[in-house]
């Protein structure tokens, strides 16, 4: 589905260069559920902006379906049938919640309210609302996550979807993704969270911009967890949760 | 007789398929050419000077339509109409002006509306502006409404402006009595080199009188646009000013909203923001594969509507 090939990012600022990925080189199969972890700031977003055409890598190449999409724009990219759900989706004023399920999807004289109800909201309750700042930061979360179901394009990323979604609606959100993952389209999630780690096929984890590792969840997540022990349970009155992403 | 030009204009302005029903006043090229009552709402031409009366008497629910077209190079238009709305009515006023210039001077029209809402008494207002034509004639368009708010009654002003005219200076003068309440909303696009201005004044006179003036434009190409909202608190008033601009290309848009209370009971709140579209706007519309220019659309549309 997808080929990252010697990939460098570098962000340019004013009296120096950033470099933010260094030599990625990853392929990502058909049908395949993937989890992209790192600390902050590792490059996990910037490697998704990438893909999506956002930011142009400084060298590398991108292989898409068989071709190299590397020159091509954003519009492109989606047209071909990348989508990305954003960590920080954006507001505007004036576009209502069904606007932009419109927008998203290909035939929009189908109904856009499953895509509401399947990620907690009420159909009643949302599709007339304006998508500005008069939402919560969850709310907004979810839209996104519904606006990339509607789309349903053949490489999905979606950023952190879990941020700001309350505990209850864990298992529905795991559920959600699971369930619209088609057998011949490619999901990557990028999560710190242990739960979504633990329904994927595949991990791979990004530190300083460069994988540091990539393979089976079940024998990549047990590397993972050595390192991500949360250093604060010696003092802990719960004990019990040696993780650091301990929702305590 | 409406000409198929006079019906695509008056489309344009006052989403009018032929004649409509109920009570309404077409003006033509400086004259009115069409006119009709209806039961507890008279339209009558003013006696020493150009315009109409209309009287909605007290009670009275309905639609008026009062659009005028200018179809001619070289016509300037005054007109006043004074407009009043019995207590406790209810009803849909529809103005609106379309320009049709098709020659190379000066088309232009200056609406003088003098409105009163009385005691209990809805109004809902909407006027669209249009202008088109071949020619390289001006279309110009300078609109004053002067509103009176009576107790306990509600106005709603929709000003709409989109494209096709040169040069406009709105005035809007408004006095809200006690527990009368005011909602204005402006939509204005310029491009090219035209020019808006947009004056208003609403004075909170009244206890527990409220106002709220929404004012959003986008000014593209080299066009200039000036807001000068002004809200003034007599007593125990609330009100609220929100002036939201995009900017494009060379345009200049100067917004300068202004708050003013006389007692410490009034509230008032102002807002005005001016910028380009945000780029993660468009960039989250072309992950959905809009282009650039499909999606700066689709954003301008949705910011206007
Ligand atoms: N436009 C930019 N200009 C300069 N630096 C940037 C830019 N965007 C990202 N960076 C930097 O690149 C690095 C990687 O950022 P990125 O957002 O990809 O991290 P992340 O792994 O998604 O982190 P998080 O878990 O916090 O979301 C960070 O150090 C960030 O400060
Ligand atoms: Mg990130």
């Amino acid at each position: 589905m997808l080929e990252l090939k010697d990939l460098e990012l570098k962000f340019f600022t004013e009296d120096k260069e950033i470099i933010v990925l260094k030599k990625i080189n990853l392929v990502f199969e058909k049908g395949i559920i993937y989890a992209l972890t790192g600390p902050n700031g590792s490059g996990k977003s910037s490697l998704a902006r990438m893909i999506m055409g956002i930011h142009r890598p400084t060298t590398g190449q991108i292989i898409y379906k068989g071709e190299e999409i590397t020159p091509l724009g954003i519009t492109e990219r989606a047209r071909r049938g990348i989508g990305y759900a954003f960590q920080h989706p954006a507001r505007f004023k004036g576009l209502r919640v069904t606007d932009i399920l419109e927008i998203a999807m290909e035939h929009p004289d189908n109904h856009e309210c499953p895509y509401l109800r399947e990620m907690g909201l009420c159909p009643d309750d949302y599709l007339d609302r304006p998508l500005d700042d008069s939402l919560s930061g969850g709310e907004i979360k979810r839209i996104e996550v519904a606006t990339l179901l509607a789309q349903d394009p053949d490489l999905r990323i979606l950023d952190e979807p879990e941020a700001g979604i309350d505990l209850w609606s864990f298992e529905q959100l795991t559920a959600v993704i699971a369930r619209s993952h088609r057998p011949d389209c490619t999901t990557i999630i990028i999560s710190h969270q242990e739960r979504i780690l633990n329904m994927v096929d595949e991990i791979i984890l990004l530190e300083e911009g460069t994988v540091a590792m990539h393979g089976a969840r079940d024998r990549v997540w047990p590397l993972i967890r050595e390192s991500t022990r949360c250093t604060c349970s010696r003092d802990c009155p719960e004990r019990g949760n040696f993780y650091a992403d301990c929702p305590r | 007789m409406l000409t198929a030009l006079d019906k695509a204009m008056l489309e344009q302005v006052a989403d009018l398929k032929g004649i409509p029903a109920g009570a309404y006043n077409i003006r033509k090229d400086g004259r009115g050419i069409e006119r009709r009552s209806a039961p507890g709402i008279e339209i009558r031409p003013k006696k020493d000077q150009p315009g109409i009366d209309v009287i909605v008497e007290p009670g009275i629910e309905g639609t008026v339509h009062i659009p005028v077209i200018i179809t001619a190079t070289g016509l300037s238009d005054k007109v006043y109409n004074t407009i009043e709305i019995g207590s406790s009515a209810d009803i849909l006023l529809i103005a609106g002006c379309g320009i049709h210039n098709p020659g190379h001077a000066e088309a232009r029209h200056d609406g003088i509306h003098e409105i009163a809402v009385r005691r209990g008494a809805t109004l809902r207002y909407q006027e669209k502006h249009y202008g088109e034509g071949e020619g390289e004639g001006r279309r110009i368009l300078n609109p004053e409404t002067i509103l009176l708010v009576e107790e306990d009654a509600y106005a709603e002003l929709e000003l709409i402006q989109i494209r096709g005219v040169d040069d406009t200076i709105r005035n809007t003068k408004a006095r809200v009595e006690a527990g009368g309440r005011l909602a204005m909303f402006e939509r204005l696009l310029t491009d090219g080199g035209q020019k808006a201005r947009s004056d208003v004044v609403v004075e909170l006179i009244g206890s527990e009188s409220t106002a709220r003036i929404v004012s959003r434009s986008v000014a593209q190409g080299s066009s200039k646009q000036i807001f000068q909202p002004r809200l003034i608190a007599q007593g125990r008033g609330r009100g609220h000013i929100e002036c939201d601009s995009i900017i494009m290309d060379q345009a200049v848009v100067r917004s300068v909203p202004e708050i003013w209370a006389e007692s410490a009971e009034a509230e008032l709140v102002h807002e005005a923001t001016i910028g380009r579209i945000a780029g993660e706007q468009l960039i989250k519309l072309m992950t959905l594969g809009l282009s650039e220019e499909e999606a700066e659309e689709r954003i301008i549309s949705g910011f206007l509507k």
